[in-house]
């Protein structure tokens, strides 16, 4: 089980090879998230319409490795924005994947850009 | 430059070297720690946290950065093995030796394994480090894969046994306690205490064996029972034991220090063992014959022991140690302080309510001035006011029965945390005293609890005293001037009735309206959300579907989330009462979706393992069929529970299942501050349990009786009768008002019990405002419900016919596909979730 994790890997923007066209803009929720598919990754898309931002980190959950983040609830913590497990409402700060009310590891996050009214995600394989 | 060694890195261990280094003089010395586990110290007081969570860095007294940062060198991994007096060494298992001027002994105790056949058989674990847990967890988890329920005993009911049998019970195993003495936790509790603490325990599903002497443990390789008598073998899968500690002093005899004929390191009260270089401190060492087995007295110790290095001649243990506990059981209130077995004759009061299952006693001098000690069970939330009282010997009432009887009149005859006197120690595992609490407020050092815990650490040990160190923050605070409000959370200022005021006058019907004029900024959080969602339900009557982004998980996808990610699916079957047909469609949409399938406790039916994408085609099948959203996902009614009443019943007096259909559907859908329950019994025998319920009616000669404010869960409580012999209307009538009242003043996540008991006045104010209207609000509270029935539409029928809320139920927005994470094993007939592991 623990190999799932080790496929997702934080990348930085000046890390970006590829920059993958997910979807439209439209397709997803306002002040909310949707999951991605990238090749074998599940991919958690958030996005932030009060200040016109965008997110992106792994789907699974480091808690109980369950594919579920997409599905939490976003908002923020002190002006971090971040995202609550819909499973145990454990915390990650969207821009550097911290755990925020504990000590789990840190989750993956992704580069997202938004061209033409697509979302896409960076990465760097 | 002097060097201290100290060996053992446990809680003791720790707190020596934060004490150490926190004095200015400790700039001569260094500081060696050895430590046999592979971490740091951590927190072993809380070790059965890590039964819930796995999160042993949680658990760290503190990091290993901080041991660098202030220049302790921490060795772990690292068992000491010799200590030659003669030389001034010390040698590890691999063989290094280290010289040292002083040396402190802080070995803690090991589990004691009492001598019985067979105890070292596969399947017999002890409770003391986090190895001994997940060594515990992995077998539990081998067992489970097994498929069929299995038996775990726990040796001892003591303080840790009943701790472990809870664990285990949670784990999902039937449990046994099994004591040698007549009574549980025998040290602290005497035997009617015992009784009402068992029956407690036996509601939580822990079987209780006393005065029970094992012979033998059974089996070839692994335990299979326990023999009590040549009669009488209990069958068993697993063991635990728990029977008490053995001081370690193994290293103290391998250099002939002086060490007690029962065990544990012979100290004076300055912490000096028979070498006056070498120090014993923690649960290792034995003072005034005694072994102290909790952290306070540690923690004191290692505090004598720093003075005492420092040349502070004078500091040494006071002649009185305090050994008063509290059992740290959710759901279960016991605490003992002083001389709790009154084994000095003190005049003793008691005051016993078998119907609540409340028992406390205390015991207080001849002459009825001074508290002596005392006990409590079922009811412990006066613990801390009367330890204190007991600690500073405190004036007691003129009738010290007083102290343990109920309040009556809303008067709580305990003295106020104001009348504490300054050097009252609050917090006896860090020392905290009343004056150190209120001065970090006063200076403006902390302006809320966090404040004053992260100041004066404080509520940091055994977290005992946290309700006390709330409570004076709070005074501290309003004595200052500064009201204390319970805000909703960093985004609001407001409390969830101020923000139901804003709502309702505002007439806001979005969630960034009240968060852009009413917010301090942000986006909002995981609070404040599904707090505004269920107030703009309640006011507007809107459904979840209206703004999904802000619900609750499971509101956002009207449907309750289970282990693995996947759904349940739960439609309304209201008073329980269902055709064949249905019943029937039930079964096939189970079976075409392959949908694991249960009665619930609410007694309808439950299909479980539903992924996002089946979620609407499920309900489709099932909206066709006639059936509604059940709302289990929601804070909103769930079920009324009904009998069948004079419909079939012999006894009953009136159509209980008619009147619960009624019930349920004029109820359901509506959003509260929390999930709502009824009942419907047709006559006292209750067979619908609606004294368990939010609201529950019994039929009686001459109408129904109405009671309110019950429920299950983690504390039961038995709803309160609100009015009698009422008929079907006037009960309609009741019950909006009160609902409504309820949903109008309670805190987020507040069941009507716990409102209820918390509102100043009680029943009789209630009584009052329902029944004799004395706030003029009925009729606003009956249109506002009446408002809200009418408004009524199920959110499954309104979501499968609106193509945009469908494409909320893909799992990928990119793909058709489904989450490939998902595996699920056999279970009996059915499946479910493969374990995590
Ligand atoms: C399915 C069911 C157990 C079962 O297999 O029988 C169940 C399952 C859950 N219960 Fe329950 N409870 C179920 C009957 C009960 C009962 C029995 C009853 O209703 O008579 C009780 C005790 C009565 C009571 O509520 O007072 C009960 C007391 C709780 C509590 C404790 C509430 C409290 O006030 O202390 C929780 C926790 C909570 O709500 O915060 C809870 C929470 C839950 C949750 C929602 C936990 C969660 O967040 O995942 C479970 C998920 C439900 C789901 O469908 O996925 N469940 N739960 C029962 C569904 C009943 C139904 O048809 O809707
Ligand atoms: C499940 C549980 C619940 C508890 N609940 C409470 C409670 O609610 N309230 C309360 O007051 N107390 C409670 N206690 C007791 C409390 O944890 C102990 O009093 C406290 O941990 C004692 O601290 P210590 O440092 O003396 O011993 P320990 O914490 O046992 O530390 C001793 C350390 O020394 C190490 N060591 C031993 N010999 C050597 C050697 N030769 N070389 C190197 N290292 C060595 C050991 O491996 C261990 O890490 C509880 C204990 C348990 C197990
Ligand atoms: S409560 Fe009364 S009416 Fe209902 S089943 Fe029991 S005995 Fe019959
Ligand atoms: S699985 Fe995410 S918080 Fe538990």
């Amino acid at each position: 089980m623990q190999d799932i994790l080790q496929q997702y890997k934080t990348t930085k923007v000046e890390e970006v090879t590829v920059w993958f066209k997910a979807a439209a803009v439209k397709d997803f929720p306002k002040d909310g998230g949707a999951c991605i598919k990238y090749k074998n990754k599940q991919i958690a898309v958030f996005n932030f319409t009060r200040e016109n931002k965008w997110y992106a980190c792994q789907n699974l959950c480091p808690h109980k490795l369950e594919m579920v983040l997409s599905r939490g609830m976003i908002g923020d913590d002190k002006g971090t924005p971040k995202v609550a497990c819909p499973l145990h409402k454990k915390t990650f700060s969207l821009e550097n994947g911290e755990n925020l009310n504990g000590d789990l590891d840190a989750i993956a996050t992704y580069p997202v850009k938004i061209e033409d009214n697509s979302v896409y995600v960076g990465f760097s394989e | 430059m002097e060097k201290i060694i100290v060996i053992g890195n446990g809680m003791v261990g720790y707190k020596f070297c934060e004490k150490f280094v926190a004095q200015e003089a400790s700039k001569n010395f260094s500081i060696t720690v050895f430590g046999e586990e592979p971490r740091p110290a951590y927190d072993r007081v809380h070790l059965s946290e890590y039964f819930e969570n796995k999160d042993a860095k949680a658990l760290e007294m503190a990091p290993r950065s901080w041991y660098e940062e202030n220049k302790v060198d921490l060795i772990t991994n690292a068992r000491v093995t010799d200590i030659s007096r003669k030389s001034k060494t010390i040698t590890t298992a691999d063989d290094t030796t280290y010289n040292y001027d002083y040396i402190v002994l802080a070995t803690g105790s090991s589990a004691f394994v009492p001598p019985i056949k067979g105890i070292e058989k596969e399947g017999v674990f002890v409770y003391r480090t986090i190895e001994d847990l997940d060594a515990t967890m992995n077998y539990v988890a081998k067992l489970k894969a097994e498929g069929t329920q299995k038996k775990a005993a726990i040796l001892g009911g003591g303080l840790l046994g009943l701790e472990a049998a809870k664990a285990l019970v949670d784990m999902g195993l039937k449990t046994s306690v099994v004591e040698f003495a007549p009574r549980l936790m025998p040290r602290q509790l005497n035997t009617d205490a015992s009784k009402s603490l068992q029956t407690k325990l036996e509601a939580l599903g822990i079987e209780i064996l006393l005065s029970k002497a094992t012979q033998q443990i059974t089996g070839e390789e692994k335990i299979t029972g326990m023999q009590f008598s040549e009669e009488e073998t209990t069958p068993f899968d697993m063991l635990l034991v728990s029977a008490g500690i053995r001081p370690r002093d193994e290293l103290a005899k391998t250099c002939n220090l002086e060490v007690g004929t029962r065990g544990g390191i012979l100290v004076t009260n300055d912490m000096r063992t028979s070498d006056p270089n070498i120090f014993a401190i923690g649960e290792c060492a034995l003072l005034n014959s005694m072994i102290y087995g909790l952290v306070a007295p540690g923690y004191d110790m290692a505090e004598v022991a720093v003075a005492q290095i420092l040349e502070d001649k004078e500091a040494v243990m006071p002649s009185a140690i305090d050994m008063s506990t509290k059992l740290k059981l959710s759901g279960i209130d016991v605490a003992s302080f002083g001389d709790a077995l009154n084994e000095n004759n003190g005049v003793e009061i008691v005051y016993e309510n078998g119907y609540e299952g409340i028992y406390k006693s205390i015991n207080v001098d001849k002459e009825g001035k001074s508290l002596l000690g005392g006990i409590m069970v079922g009811d412990a939330s006066d613990y801390s006011m009367l330890h204190q009282i007991f600690l500073n010997g405190m004036k007691i009432p003129e009738n010290p029965a007083e102290l343990i009887l109920p309040a009556t009149d809303g008067a709580a005859s305990l003295g106020d945390v104001t009348d504490l006197p300054d050097e009252a120690q609050v917090c006896s595992c860090e020392s905290v005293t009343k004056g150190q609490i209120c001065s970090a407020i006063e200076n403006g050092e902390a302006t809320d609890v966090a404040g004053v815990v992260s100041i004066t650490k404080a509520g940091t040990g055994c977290g005992g005293c946290k309700p006390m160190v709330a409570d004076l923050t709070n005074a501290t605070l309003k004595s200052l001037g500064i009201t204390v409000k319970d805000t909703v959370c960093e985004h609001f200022d407001y409390n969830r009735q101020d923000l139901y005021k804003i709502i309702q006058v505002k007439g806001y019907t979005n969630f960034n309206q009240v968060l852009d004029n009413h917010g301090n900024g942000g986006h909002g959080c995981e609070l404040c959300k599904p707090l505004i969602a269920s107030l703009m339900a309640t006011i507007n009557a809107d459904t979840a579907n209206k703004e999904y982004a802000i619900q609750d998980s499971n509101d956002r996808f009207l449907a309750n989330i289970q282990r693995n990610g996947t759904y349940s699916v739960v439609p309304r079957v209201p008073g329980g009462e269902i055709t064949p047909d249905k019943l029937i469609v039930l079964g096939e949409v189970a079976k075409k979706y392959d949908l694991y399938t249960k009665i619930t406790g609410g007694v309808r039916i439950d299909l479980f393992g539903a992924t996002l994408n089946q979620l609407p085609h499920i309900w489709r099948e099932l909206v066709d069929a006639g059936f509604e959203s059940g709302h289990a996902y929601g804070k909103s009614l769930r079920t009324v529970k009904t009998c069948v009443g004079s419909t079939w019943c012999r006894y009953g007096m009136d159509e209980a299942v008619s009147f619960g259909i009624e019930l349920e559907n004029r109820y359901r859908g509506i959003r509260a501050p929390h999930k709502i329950k009824g009942g419907v019994s047709g006559c006292i025998r209750e067979c619908a349990e609606a004294r368990g319920k939010d609201f529950g009616l019994i039929a009686v000669e001459g109408g129904w009786n109405l009671y309110v404010g019950g429920n299950g869960g983690a504390t039961p409580r038995h709803a309160e009768l609100l009015a009698e012999q009422i008929d079907n209307e006037t009960v309609i009538k009741y019950l909006d008002r009160y609902l409504m009242f309820y949903m109008r003043t309670a805190k987020p996540l507040q069941r009507t019990a716990a409102w209820q008991e918390r509102l100043e006045g009680g029943l009789d104010y209630l009584k009052e405002v329902i029944l004799q209207d004395s706030l003029g609000i009925a009729a606003d509270l009956e249109e506002e419900m009446q408002t809200l029935v009418n408004k009524f539409e199920c959110e499954w029928t309104q979501a499968i016919n609106d193509p945009e809320v469908m494409k909320r139920f893909n799992h990928f927005v990119n793909s058709e596909e489904n989450d490939d994470n998902l595996v699920f094993v056999p279970l009996r007939d059915q499946k479910m979730p493969e374990p995590w592991s």
